[in-house]
């Protein structure tokens, strides 16, 4: 069964239609890419899968489920959980709080008072965990806001970990990064797929990164589906070529 | 880490010792009794203020509605209905709490500076309403007469009525229950919802929390505890009037947490004690004391940002 299926979405702002009839179906344990050039609508695409807003037309099934109709925060207890291009995270608490809360709150602990001693106990042996695997365990007391960059993104993907996601969006990972920083996140990602198993859905304008880490890829053009395919076949699809990849060729 | 902890209690432990023996310092020093009790009202009113705004990062403009109605709520009860101390500040928390809930449910959608009208236009609508029923509420003359009732407590009974240092103590009591829960509150998982919501709304949401369920449960409470301060303020008067409903003391309880310390817990309650204090001052002075109040607030939102206390810890920590 697929994990994430969205049918036919349209989405427009009054005359302009930032995403036209676009479907995509991703397997549990796939990591599938979404690529295409600046405007091409794939922000948008996210926006529509994760429930920031609704798509004008077309459907988004979860596991199964339709989630269409559903705000963000009610798929994200489903299951799903994002990152953003430009970063989402608390800036003036720590490390440790920001990815405290998630933690909290995915236990369903939101609306308690209080909570006891091996409950706090559990939540830190998870917040730990995230913490080692985002490679963030040096910076557990330190402002948010006060990292660079690269950690900063590392942070929200922890924030995102912590969730225990069914489905991780990552859009733009690398956005705004030197090429340790770009080589750091994009080995995380690869753990995240191949060791933890998890289903990832990540938007890239980085070509190497695509091509290294991406079971499927999908190139959306002005807002429309243009090809889907390994990235052997889109490497050598001419229609993305002549679209996409010719022009940076 | 813990060096941090240590200092924290330290400083606790001081603002308690100072508020337990205020009656015994503050008059050496010029003050009288009957000033520390209301500082102590005043300062939860805005400590209730910045629950909501330095913790949820949500600005009302509009917070002496359910101050008033507390105040409101706990005259009447001593007016009309029974006259009993416990009972009154019971009438008014809950009046200004519910009433605060219900409207609170209408506008939590509503964000910046839409939701800080709204919360205005509230306010004074409950001023008009008190201003116009002459017959329930006095007016413009106020809510008169009635007077807080000794404490019975079956072994003995207190005269807070006559004794002002046992009336301090009461509203002290009063006050520590109330900013108890705050900071209990504050500390739970559901508090630390809050400051993210105040910190990021976007990620909040990503987070998997309902923003807007979780703003009108902080609204709520922070009312809840406005109409204590409300219905205690008509204890320290023996008298409610509709100037505090009005949209200036509404204006004042955002003032006292601005010039305090909007993100420190009590922040709001030292710009309580500057502002009560300049008033009693200045007032005996000139009729514009006002004016100087608000130099001062200038001054503090230019040089020190994080408020007195921010400034405070900031020379305590460099």
């Amino acid at each position: 069964m697929s994990l994430l299926e969205v049918r036919n979405a349209t989405k427009s702002f009054g005359s302009l239609v930032a995403v036209r009839d676009v479907s995509l179906t991703v397997k549990r344990g796939e990591l599938r890419a979404i690529i295409g050039p600046n405007g091409a609508g794939k922000t948008t695409f996210f926006n529509l899968i994760s429930g920031l807003f609704p798509p004008t037309h077309g459907t988004v099934v979860f596991e199964g489920k339709d989630v269409t109709a559903l705000s963000a925060h009610e798929r994200v207890t489903l299951g799903m959980a994002r990152t953003f291009q430009i970063t989402e995270i608390f800036p003036e608490l720590t490390v440790f709080e920001n990815v405290r809360i998630g933690a909290e709150v995915a236990a369903g602990f939101r609306l308690r008072p209080w909570i006891s001693n091996s409950e706090k106990n559990e939540l830190k042996r998870h917040i730990d965990e995230t913490l080692i695997l985002c490679s963030l365990t040096d910076k557990t007391d330190r402002l948010v806001g006060e990292l660079a960059h690269g950690h900063q993104r590392a942070a929200e993907i922890a924030m995102a970990l912590v969730l225990r996601p069914r489905l991780l969006l990552l859009d733009e990972p690398t956005a705004g990064m030197g090429d340790q920083e770009t080589y750091d996140i994009t080995q995380l990602v690869r753990r995240l797929h191949r060791e933890s198993n998890f289903t990832i859905v990540l938007i890239e304008h980085d070509m190497r990164v695509v091509f290294h880490l991406a079971d499927r890829i999908t190139v959306l053009d002005q807002g429309s589906l243009l090809a889907e395919g390994t990235p052997k076949e889109i490497a050598t699809n001419e229609a993305v070529q002549v679209a996409y990849l010719g022009k940076a060729a | 880490m813990s060096g941090e902890q240590t200092r924290k209690l330290i400083a606790l432990a001081f603002i308690w010792v100072l508020l337990l023996l205020a009656p015994y310092w503050m008059a050496p020093l010029g003050g009288y009794t009957a000033l520390g009790t209301r500082v102590l009202v005043l300062g939860l009113a805005a400590m209730s203020v910045n629950f909501l705004l330095g913790f949820t990062g949500v600005l009302s403009f509009g917070h002496a509605a359910w101050f008033g109605l507390g105040a409101y709520g706990c005259g009447l009860i001593l007016k009309f209905i029974a006259p009993s101390t416990p009972l009154g500040l019971l009438a008014g928390t809950m009046l200004g709490g519910v009433m605060g809930g219900l409207l609170g449910a209408l506008i939590v959608r509503r964000r910046g500076v839409y939701f800080a009208m709204v919360t205005i236009a509230f306010g004074q609508v409950f001023y008009y309403i008190a201003f116009q029923w002459s017959s329930l509420t006095g007016g413009d003359d106020g809510l008169r007469p009635f007077s807080r009732q000794p404490l019975h407590l079956g072994f003995t009974t207190i005269d807070i009525l006559n004794d002002s240092i046992a009336f301090y103590y009461f509203v002290l009591l009063c006050f520590a229950l109330a900013v108890s829960l705050m900071g209990f509150i504050l500390r739970s998982p559901f508090g630390r919802t809050m400051l993210a919501i105040r910190e990021n709304e976007r990620r909040a949401r990503f987070l998997g929390i309902p923003v807007e369920r979780h703003i009108w449960i902080a609204f709520t409470l922070s009312c809840f505890f406005m109409g204590l301060a409300g219905a205690l303020y008509a204890l320290v008067n023996n008298f409610a009037d509709p100037r505090g409903l009005h949209y200036s003391q509404s204006g004042d309880f955002v003032m006292m947490a601005v010039m305090g310390g909007m993100r420190s817990f009590w922040g709001p309650l030292l710009g309580a004690a500057v502002f009560v204090i300049l008033q009693d001052y200045l007032s005996s002075i000139t009729i514009n004391w006002m004016s100087f109040v608000g130099l001062l607030f200038v001054l503090v939102v230019l040089f020190f940002p994080r408020g007195l206390l921010g400034a405070i810890r900031r020379k305590s920590e460099a």
